[in-house]
């Protein structure tokens, strides 16, 4: 167990790899209870949530999700986010663990000025249980009478599962068709040991934190704190298209709108090593001798067997192909710039 | 089990001494720890190395550790095949020697198997 954000969390249950490519291949049961959620209400929590997100939340209707960042005047990153419209003047933000208190205390001094909406911190009424991988509907589907193949790509619903009162939401972190469940903490543990009887046959395990780091980071999915952060804007993270262009306004949509325009002098790419050896958070990046940018995120993925990860790099330098070099504890290990995801799931 | 030709260290390395030859590997306890092996690190031959130093790093998909040489001595051999595919560490870390050293001068507080077994308890 490690500390997470506050949290006793499990790093791995049988082992990363095992777990994630049961994730790849059947389906795994994550506990992801540390996330947080934020809910905005009110007459004018629609403009709230376009005030202070980056993306278009006026696109959503009833029962729809879509990734989102809080962003500064700057145009970085408070925090990354899903934005859930339960309804017209209703969403709930789903955070960061590490973040909650920040993103509230963020939150709470800025939706007022829109109007009529005021923000609670809701996090602790809520379960979180993530099922996810091939196997993870016709599990799930055995449990509950919502039916899940209606259910599309970043819709929720509610429902019951295992005769629990939940909100079921097609989304996950780990670039495999999934769902998340949110319950009430008294009976979460009831749904996961339901979950997990139930999908037994069908080969699903437990899966920790380990295994949602080398899955979500297979599939180019951005994690708060090592790819982005605060000193890092929405188009830096090359993640142009959770912006709202066609928004009035929204907080730093003029330095992202004037980096749009002029472009950026540095961006996130996707990267693979060459040589034996991992590129992990921290370690400097050299192009053609010269120390030219950092690692966010690196592993060995269980899946592809290779050692992949992203790194912040000078945009002259970050063109599929472009070739360079990363100090591992001295050792000087040869990597490639390559486009993300790294892994894509069969349709 | 562990093997009673073996002597450990508290630091889970196990060593096999044979006259004044010595092979050193991790223990299936340090493997399981690890979990899955990628990168092993391993001295030049001719390295002179005293009971205690670190002689090499081994990196898995978790974590990155030292290895601590358990005996004295000139590293005279290190095991090409093992650092091309490491993860042979994981299956069977018993046979998987890392370097051969030419002991030298006394090796104490090396356990035995019995020994380590309570350890890792």
């Amino acid at each position: 167990m490690v500390e997470f954000g506050g949290w006793d969390m499990p790093v791995e249950y049988s082992g990363i790899s095992d777990e994630h490519l049961a994730v790849r291949t059947r389906a795994g049961l994550f506990d992801v209870s540390h996330m947080g959620e934020i809910e905005i209400a009110g007459k004018d929590a629609l403009a709230a949530v376009q005030q202070i997100t980056s993306n278009d939340a006026s696109k959503l209707v009833d029962g729809q999700a879509q990734y989102s960042a809080l962003t500064t005047p700057e145009g970085t990153f408070v925090d990354d986010v899903l934005t859930y419209r339960l309804n017209g003047e209703h969403f709930m933000l789903v955070v960061n663990a590490s973040n909650i208190i920040k993103d509230f205390t963020w939150i709470a001094a800025r939706v007022g000025a829109a109007g009529d909406a005021v923000a609670v911190n809701t996090s602790s009424r809520y379960a979180l249980i993530a099922i996810q991988g091939p196997a993870a509907r016709e599990v799930l589907q055995a449990l509950t009478a919502v039916s899940l193949g209606d259910i599309k790509y970043y819709w929720f619903t509610t429902g019951e599962v295992a005769n629990v009162r939940a909100t079921v939401s097609r989304t996950g972190y780990t670039g495999e068709d999934g769902y998340e469940i949110f319950v009430p903490p008294a009976q979460a543990e009831r749904v996961w040991d339901a979950i997990l009887r139930s999908g037994a046959s069908a080969g699903v395990v437990p899966a920790g934190l380990g295994a949602r780091d080398t899955l979500r980071l297979e599939a180019g999915m951005r994690l708060y704190g090592n790819d982005m952060d605060e000193t890092t804007t929405v188009l830096e993270a090359d993640l142009g298209w959770i912006v709202g262009w066609k928004k009035a306004d929204f907080a730093g949509a003029e330095v992202l709108r004037r980096q749009k325009q002029d472009g950026v002098s540095r961006k996130l790419v996707g990267f693979e090593v060459q040589d034996r050896g991992i590129a992990r958070h921290g370690h400097d990046v050299y192009v053609n001798g010269a120390k030219a940018g950092i690692v966010t995120s690196g592993t060995q993925t269980p899946f592809l067997k290779k050692a992949i990860g992203m790194a912040y790099l000078p945009i002259e330098h970050t063109a599929n192909g472009t070739e360079f070099e990363v100090d591992c504890r001295g050792r000087r290990l040869r990597a490639t710039v390559v486009p993300t995801p790294f892994y894509k799931r069969a349709k | 089990m562990y093997p009673s030709d073996l002597k450990y260290t508290k630091e889970h390395e196990w060593v096999k001494i044979s006259g004044a030859e010595a092979r050193v590997g991790i223990t299936d306890y340090a493997q399981k720890q690890l979990g899955d092996v990628v990168y092993l690190e391993l001295p030049e031959v001719g390295r002179m190395l005293t009971q205690g130093d670190v002689f090499g790093t081994i990196e898995s998909v978790k974590a990155v550790s030292e290895l601590y040489a358990p005996v004295s001595g000139e590293v005279t051999a290190i095991n090409q095949a093992l650092t091309q595919k490491p993860e042979s560490v994981n299956s069977a870390p018993h046979e998987s020697w890392m370097i051969e050293i030419k002991v030298s001068g006394e090796s104490g507080d090396l356990l035995d198997a019995a020994q380590y077994t309570e350890l890792t308890k």
